[in-house]
């Protein structure tokens, strides 16, 4: 183990800004891999992405080569991501349709899904598709087919709800997305990585390992 | 045997009985076959089950099919939109049923219809709500769970191009659920921006073999909307 892969404790700055953090997500994407980003928050990883980096962007709608958002004569409503929102294509972009787009996903072929998350446990259950709630209106997509489909699963989410909820829990209260299936936390307060049903804090923004450990109801290891 | 093909939408639903199960292509509005649904509202049909990967948009297309109140239950993934206010009024209302599939299953249970593919066993929803019920089997150490094929009386979709033999081209991602839904109801009903004669498409480009398309509805002479053509 070198120094660099000890935890690093950054306690005398800011925890991250979402932008700061979708640079910090883009910086342990792989050069040359081929990477699903999911709706919200996670599409910003795109914007980091080093363009010598060969990163080519999965979209479950049909699309390989992803470009940026479209502006101004660049939209075209045939023409969009998972979000629904216009996109551009890249040089060397394919098209094909929904079942091929989720076999690939399935089929082991994409590298990496960066989503979003209401609850993640320590032994990587992911709870991001429903609060539960008895009038909310269910809707799933195609987060329970990338949780079990990507070769890696991140997820990007503040690590606390607004009114102080942990989001790193024991066990999750809302129906869940995946069986262990996330393989690392991306979040404003620290990087955790999920090894085994250990929960491995790999670096800290803003607040100590030990402040984390108390306002955490999960274990928590340093390397 | 050579698709019907037509510029009267009237002519591209009839007999489409009520009752019927429809699938209807499109992710959002890209792809999605509004002349033809909007002519299926003429029609009349009732009682339908639709399945679709949302539940509709604003005001037009199935949005408007679930206005009329013609359809009894949906099968989608993700009903919820910022637009989708009609289906949600429905739902709450207990007026519509809705089963809720992951989108991935949604694409592979129509494509094992298309393709007499019995059932299949699949990882997605494991351990979750929406495979609770289900039977599993662990095959080499992991978990799946045996998904059935969703087959169609009818789909309606969207395409770019076809040509005589009902070959079709897409364009971007309005393809989305257009060539698996074609290959899994007992007639598919296209709806096309362009016709071209034989050999106006290269076999090799071609997505949707005609085998698959009984009707054609051309709307290259439509000017009334834009929805059909770009």
């Amino acid at each position: 183990m070198t120094a660099e892969d000890r935890t690093v404790e950054n306690v005398d700055r800011p925890p991250l800004d979402s932008r700061e953090l979708a640079a910090r997500v883009a910086r342990d994407v792989a050069p040359g891999s081929y990477v699903n980003l999911g709706i919200g928050l996670p599409t910003k990883v795109a914007d980091f992405l080093d363009e010598d980096a060969g990163v080519t962007l999965h979209t479950e709608n049909g699309m390989l080569g992803m470009g940026p958002y479209a502006q101004g004569d660049q939209i075209d409503p045939e023409l969009i991501n998972a979000g629904k929102i216009p996109v551009t294509e890249l040089l060397g972009a394919s098209y094909f349709h929904h079942a091929d787009a989720f076999a690939m996903m399935r089929g082991g072929h994409i590298d990496l899904c960066v989503m979003g998350a209401y609850q993640v446990t320590a032994g990587g259950d992911l709870a991001n598709w429903s609060t539960g709630q008895p009038d909310a209106i269910p809707a799933v997509g195609g987060a329970m087919d990338l949780a079990v489909g990507a070769k890696a699963i991140f997820v990007m989410m503040d690590l606390f709800t607004k009114d102080g909820q942990a989001k790193l829990v024991p066990s999750c209260t809302y129906p869940l997305t995946g069986v262990a299936c996330v393989d690392r936390i991306y979040s404003d307060l620290a990087v955790i990585d999920l090894d085994n049903g250990r929960a491995v804090v790999w670096e800290t923004y803003g607040i100590s390992v030990d402040e984390l450990r108390s306002r955490l109801d999960v274990p928590l290891s340093v390397r | 045997m050579s698709p019907l093909t037509t510029t009267d939408p009237a002519q591209a639903v009839a007999g489409i009985e009520d009752g019927s199960t429809i699938l209807v292509g499109g992710f959002g509005m890209a792809g999605m076959p509004v002349e033809l649904i909007d002519a299926l509202i003429v029609q009349g049909a009732s009682d339908l089950t639709i399945v679709s990967n949302n539940a509709g948009n604003g005001d037009t297309g199935l949005a408007a099919l679930l206005g009329a109140g013609r359809v009894r239950k949906v099968i989608c993934s993700f009903p919820r939109q910022v637009d989708s206010y009609i289906f949600d009024g429905l739902y709450r209302a207990g007026k519509l049923e809705l089963e809720l599939v992951p989108q991935g299953n949604l694409a592979e249970r129509m494509r094992a219809a298309g393709a007499g593919i019995g059932a299949f066993f699949c990882p997605t929803a494991v351990g979750t709500l929406l495979a609770e019920g289900k039977e599993t089997r662990v095959i080499d150490g992991r978990t799946y769970v045996l998904e059935y094929p969703i087959r169609g009386d009818y789909a309606l979709i969207s395409a770019e191009t076809a040509d005589a033999a009902g070959n079709l081209v897409y364009r971007r991602t309005a393809r989305n659920f257009g060539p698996v839904m074609a290959t899994a109801a007992r007639q598919t009903i296209v709806q096309v921006r362009r016709t071209v004669p034989l050999g106006g498409i290269d076999p090799e480009v071609v997505v949707t073999p005609g085998i698959y398309v009984r009707r054609v509805l051309d709307l290259s002479g439509n000017t009334t909307t834009d929805s059909g053509a770009r």
